[in-house]
């Protein structure tokens, strides 16, 4: 017996996802505190509003092209494609946006909304520094306050972003409670917006979190799919064999799949962070070793243990090391719609050199577990086969973890 | 006549004219003896009702006192099971003080709802309130507690507009807790006009007794509350008692119970003025 949806039928409700109450087949919701549920209210109507509002959009559009550079480039990475020996690789350039990320293109939508809600003050959480550095980038950019939580732990492994978040005028909240990570900073944060819901935004950095954020996050995104999509028309004359991202919350990987999801010939791989191996425990992969449960504000595949506690995730990675996924990633995964797979922080670190080496391009270590899946994948395939990779990030933050590996103190 | 103990216990103040003292403390901080002895004290100083929190990984409404009590429980090697064999030992001496347990969805959701609601039955709980489980969620969940006879406490706060608060009092039972600040536990004061006004428009729209509670410190504070509300719900400042005292069981519980006794005092003090 199947147990499993069958798959034409539920495609053609992907563009209906989440429904009126924020869930994803069994995942997503809104799980949060009554003290929330009115703020989260006000958020999904602004953004009902203003998403389909022309001139909203407009602005949007605007700063996306003059302010982050978009669109961002779709590359052929020919001699890393050449030295695999299979597939022919493309990266969607993300890595080339203002602040190095991905994670501008959903700051600079929530901050838009923010001003259109009259919210002067923002906050966010950060892992490995990448949203607060957008986010505080973008609050300058609006001249609106903003404090980013980051779990103290990965204040020491991101001391460049941290600086750089300070230099932009926020104030980085050092986090100490739990495991002093990118959930802890989650955590406070979430206290910060119920103590503060009149004058707050609280922008989210994936696609994670009590509904609308899931939704919101994603629609900001979905950009880099968009593009992708086109790209891969104009400049291949077809669409890709598979498109492969990282997933730790899973912005970066819903971004560019969510416009492809209709498209059943195109494989969707998310690649999650197995730290030291799976099988060792100490890992970041939800969608490959964990159950469903729920956290922050969403059902979604946890990392916990047999008594429904939150257990302590591992990764070289500060923008992996997370115990939950966005929920829609937890159900395109049930429906059998993308495939997840997880690769080690080792393999990640030599993706990281192998790209930086053959193409002059310097990955973010979180956008390495995607390249490291594709090292293996590639040279399986034809090389009439496309794979095209979500490069979410630059590597420059990451310079310091890798000398230290290599036992260089810079 | 129900078997649960809470609307047993809330007819019994109504008919004394008095406002219930719900206590919270952690359970397992730092371990199930401590929390044995310290609900006992607090039943003897006067609580009306016990409110049991279940320890969390990531208790994202709670305040720092609260988030070390749930550290050092989890480091105790306090679970679920473990709060329900808790309580299961407060019977043996206690049957009349309703027991609520506090806490977030996910080792319930771990447990499983009926598995959990019969076992929590079975234990001795009366009641149960998750935070981070509002109504729009709470189906199954509520299905399983209404079908063990479990009653499930939802929290209304400042931000509940009017069509929340008539859906959620609807769906009640037990008791409706009001969180009379915008924040988390144990930091902020709530101002007793604002909350006034909140519960007096709540008390004509249910029937069921109305308890406030985040943000209440002192005896003053209780007995202003005292004053409009069925019950006032105190847990940061004791938390923060255990906390001091942990290593002095003696002193500990003879500090709990004098703390629940002056505010047990201020607030009959109030309702007899």
């Amino acid at each position: 017996m199947n147990a499993k949806p069958d798959l034409q039928r539920t495609l053609s409700q992907f563009e209906m996802q989440p429904d009126a109450r924020g869930h994803f087949g069994p995942y997503g919701g809104k799980f949060v505190s009554e003290t929330l549920m009115g703020p989260l209210a006000e958020l999904e109507a602004a953004y009902r509003k203003y998403s389909t509002d022309p001139e909203f959009l407009a602005e949007l559009e605007d700063d996306l092209k003059h302010y982050v550079g978009r669109p961002s480039p779709l590359y052929y990475a020919r001699r890393w494609s050449e030295a695999l020996g299979g597939a022919r690789i493309y990266l969607k350039r993300e890595d080339l946006n203002h602040t190095g990320a991905h994670k501008i293109n959903s700051a600079l939508g929530q901050a838009l909304l923010a001003r259109r809600m009259g919210k002067r003050r923002i906050i966010a959480e950060t892992g490995a520094g990448q949203h607060g550095v957008a986010t505080a980038t973008v609050s300058a950019r609006f001249g609106l306050t903003c404090r980013v939580y980051m779990g103290a732990n990965d204040i020491q492994r991101q001391s460049l972003n941290v600086f750089r978040m300070k230099l932009l005028g926020a104030e980085v909240m050092p986090v100490t409670s739990g495991s002093k990570t990118l959930k802890d900073a989650l955590n406070e944060a979430m206290r910060d917006w119920v103590s503060n819901v009149d004058d707050t935004f609280y922008i989210i950095g994936t696609v994670a979190g009590p509904h609308p954020y899931p939704m919101i996050v994603r629609d900001f995104q979905a950009i880099i799919g968009r593009e992708t999509r086109e790209q891969c028309l104009a400049q291949l004359g077809r669409l890709p064999d598979a498109v492969l991202a990282c997933v730790g919350g899973g912005s970066n990987a819903m971004g560019i799949f969510h416009p492809f999801l209709e498209d059943t010939s195109v494989r969707l791989i998310g690649v999650e962070a197995g730290g030291d191996g799976v099988e060792t425990g100490r890992h970041s992969a939800p969608l490959s070793a964990g159950r469903p449960g729920v956290l922050h504000g969403n059902r979604t595949y946890l990392m916990q243990d047999e008594n429904g506690q939150i257990i302590e995730t591992h990764s070289v990675s500060a923008g992996l090391d997370y115990p939950g996924v966005g929920p829609e990633h937890s159900w395109l995964k049930d429906i059998g719609r993308a495939e997840y797979v997880a690769v080690t922080d080792e393999e990640a670190l030599a993706a990281f050199r192998n790209l930086t080496r053959t193409e002059g391009i310097m990955p973010a270590l979180e956008s390495s577990h995607a390249l490291a899946w594709v090292e293996k994948l590639a040279p399986t395939l034809a090389r009439d086969q496309i794979l095209v990779i979500n490069l979410s990030g630059r590597g420059d933050k990451d310079i310091p973890t890798v000398a230290n590996l290599d036992g260089i103190t810079l | 006549m129900s078997q649960n103990r809470i609307p047993r216990r809330f007819a019994e103040l109504a008919a004394a004219r008095r406002a219930g003292l719900i206590t919270f403390i952690t359970a397992g901080d730092p371990d199930a003896d401590t929390t044995l002895a310290s609900m006992q004290a607090l039943v003897r100083g006067g609580a009306d009702l016990i409110e049991l929190g279940v320890p969390f990984s990531d208790p994202m409404a709670d305040g720092p006192t609260i988030q070390r009590a749930s550290e050092r429980a989890l480091e105790g090697g306090m679970t679920l099971a473990r709060v329900l064999e808790l309580v299961s030992r407060f019977r043996t001496t206690d049957n009349t003080t309703p027991v609520v347990l506090m806490g977030y969805l996910n080792p319930i959701e771990c447990m499983g709802y009926e598995r959990f609601a019969e076992r929590a039955v079975a234990a001795g709980v009366d009641g149960v309130l998750t935070v981070d489980l509002p109504p729009e969620e709470s189906h199954d969940c509520h299905e399983a507690f209404a079908r063990h006879g479990l009653e499930q406490i939802y929290l209304l706060a400042p931000t509940s507009g009017q069509e929340r608060v008539r859906a959620i009092c609807a769906r009640a039972s037990g008791f409706v807790y009001y969180v009379s600040v915008k924040g988390v536990t144990g930091q902020k004061t709530s101002d007793a006009d604002e909350v006034q006004r909140f519960v007096s428009t709540l008390k004509g729209q249910t029937t069921l007794p109305v308890g406030v509670g985040f943000g209440v410190r002192t005896p003053e504070a209780a007995a202003v509350l005292a004053g409009f509300s069925d019950a006032v719900i105190v847990g940061s400042v004791l938390v923060e008692l255990i906390e001091q005292h942990a290593r002095e069981p003696a002193e500990l519980a003879r500090r709990l119970e004098a703390f629940a006794r002056d505010m047990r005092a201020a607030m009959d003090a109030r309702r007899a003025a």
